[in-house]
């Protein structure tokens, strides 16, 4: 009787061997991480009882703070509104100059790319760190601080944006005669626009996160009511710093996913 | 010839949604510059940004490296052992827990999955300083500390990444193998793991590329890692040392990604 045959698997195959090596050196790295890190779990089970209290206190938060935090809030927000809105007045030109898709020379997107990466690496806790050295403790800083990081994230985003755009309405427009100005507004703009706005709203999501621990190092805002009421183990206090930059958080990333959908 | 009139109404209300949204956008902004207190700039802005460029231009070099254990190569060695740490962790727990937050098509009402995803994004919700600060009250200032509050941190943005794959993921081979009469064990290894195997992998690189960010912070607030020796080093305004530090934190983040971003292209 005639049996169809199986295809065989060749021997790399069939025993998984790259998945293998890769899994095997994985474990070697997570091992090699777990000695340089020191991790030990014995120490969570000695310190639990501390960790208790600190769980303990949290869970009773004294809601009397509330009103000492309100300001600071307001500030982080506002903050993070305007950081937001600083660094995308700047971000807009640089993505021209990096998107690949305008004629423009290599040379000119290549180092804006590669500024914007490395505008990109900081992290913002870093940066607010640093330039709190620069300008003092306060909000300021935190608006410059917030303005860099996202003049680093929407460029790269608008510059995707503007990669994606295509040109035939824009191209269609000239042989029928319309002005540059009538091209970018009628064949451009509604292109991107709604990207564009979307990826700000993104943007401003992200940075109020930020901005909530921005005060940690002094750049304003609710992140230094969280290290005083820590650092005077004030857990009950504490525990309405974290609630309050949750609720905040929660009520702007709700308002901006509205907003986002309703854009598309 | 004729053109297409826009009907009237609907131009109308166009013109009127501009103005409102116009409004509104002045009122935020106004509210903003109104009510902002702007803390004044110090008057040694200048000189401090001069020496801050001066050491990022004459960093230390003799830090690179010295053995001693404190140098900026085995700090940034901690670092990525914290952000892999971290990585790993949060990438095995949250497997299955996508899949108790994903959509699955046969049930009704998705209770597992609603609270899932509640679950979360009430951890995403977090900000990885915060857990640290937390967690270096449970086991003790260090990177124990920061590996926990990434892990934890990372579990809710992958979880929520994963469990989005795992619904938009194709059934047609899981279809196949149930019709010609695999197991739902079978069906799972042969089928839908290693469907979805590539689009973990390239989120848990992107994973990893954003915690070796945030462990570079850590050191701050003290969970261990390179934010250390450089909240040191700016509280002793030793700009030559922050230089050096800065610049082994962009050169470690723009490899990582390159590394990953080559892996995740491969991978697609």
């Amino acid at each position: 009787m005639h049996t169809s045959e199986v295809p065989r698997r060749s021997f790399v195959k069939k025993y998984h061997i790259k998945g293998m090596i890769v899994i095997a050196i994985l474990i070697v790295l997570f091992l090699y991480s777990l000695k340089i890190c020191g991790v030990d779990p014995s120490l969570f089970v000695s310190n639990i009882a501390q960790f208790g209290v600190l769980i303990g206190q949290m869970s009773n938060p004294d809601w009397s703070y509330f009103s000492f935090i309100w300001d600071p809030l307001v500030q982080t927000v506002q903050m993070a509104i305007l950081g937001t809105t600083i660094g995308t007045i700047f971000a807009i030109p640089a993505a021209f100059l990096a998107a690949r898709n305008l004629d423009h020379s290599k040379v000119v997107h290549g180092t804006s790319r590669f500024v914007l990466d490395i505008f990109r690496t900081l992290p913002s806790l870093l940066l607010a760190a640093i330039l709190v050295a620069i300008f003092g403790i306060g909000p300021t800083t935190g608006t410059i601080t917030l303005a860099i990081f996202s003049f680093g994230m929407i460029s790269k985003l608008f510059y995707e944006v503007l990669e994606t755009v295509d040109m035939g309405p824009a191209e269609a427009m000239k042989a029928s005669g319309a002005s540059i100005i009538q091209i970018i507004r009628l064949a451009i703009i509604p292109q991107i626009a709604g990207q564009f706005c979307s990826f700000f709203l993104y943007t401003l999501e992200v940075n109020v996160r930020s901005s909530t621990v921005l005060g940690y190092v002094g750049a304003g805002g609710l992140g230094l009511y969280l290290q005083q009421t820590i650092d005077e183990f004030n857990y009950s206090e504490t525990a309405v710093v974290i609630l309050a930059t949750f609720a905040t958080v929660l009520v702007i990333d709700i308002l901006s996913n509205y907003l986002r959908r309703k854009l598309q | 010839m004729t053109i297409p009139k826009i009907n009237e109404k609907q131009k109308r209300r166009d013109r009127y949604s501009w103005i409102v949204w116009g409004i509104i956008i002045i009122v935020i902004y106004g509210w903003c510059f109104s009510d902002m207190k702007f803390s004044h700039i110090q008057e040694s802005a200048g000189t401090v940004s001069k020496s801050i460029f001066m050491g990022l231009i004459h960093p230390d070099w003799a830090y690179i490296y010295n053995g001693s254990g404190e140098d900026l190569v085995s700090q940034l060695i901690m670092t990525l052992a914290i952000a892999f740490l971290g990585t790993i962790i949060a990438a095995i727990i949250s497997v299955p827990f996508a899949f108790f937050a994903s959509r699955s098509k046969n049930s009704k009402y998705n209770v597992t999955s609603k609270v899932g995803t509640f679950l979360l994004t009430a951890i995403r919700a977090f900000p990885e300083i915060v857990l640290a600060i937390m967690f270096i009250k449970a086991v003790g200032p260090g990177s124990f500390a920061g590996v926990m509050a990434l892990g934890i941190h990372s579990i809710g943005m992958l979880g929520k990444l994963f469990s989005e794959s795992i619904e938009e993921m194709n059934h047609s081979s899981e279809y196949s193998i149930v019709a010609a009469g695999g197991s739902k064990p079978q069906v799972f290894a042969l089928s839908t793991w290693p469907t979805i195997l590539p689009a973990l992998i390239s989120y848990t690189l992107y994973s990893f590329e954003i915690s070796v960010r945030s462990a570079s912070i850590l050191g701050l607030v003290g969970a261990g890692g390179i934010g250390a020796p450089m909240i040191m080093a700016l509280n002793t305004r030793n700009w030559p040392r922050v230089g050096i530090i800065l610049f082994g934190i962009v050169v470690m983040v723009m490899v990582i990604d390159g590394c990953s971003g080559y892996i995740r292209k491969k991978l697609v």
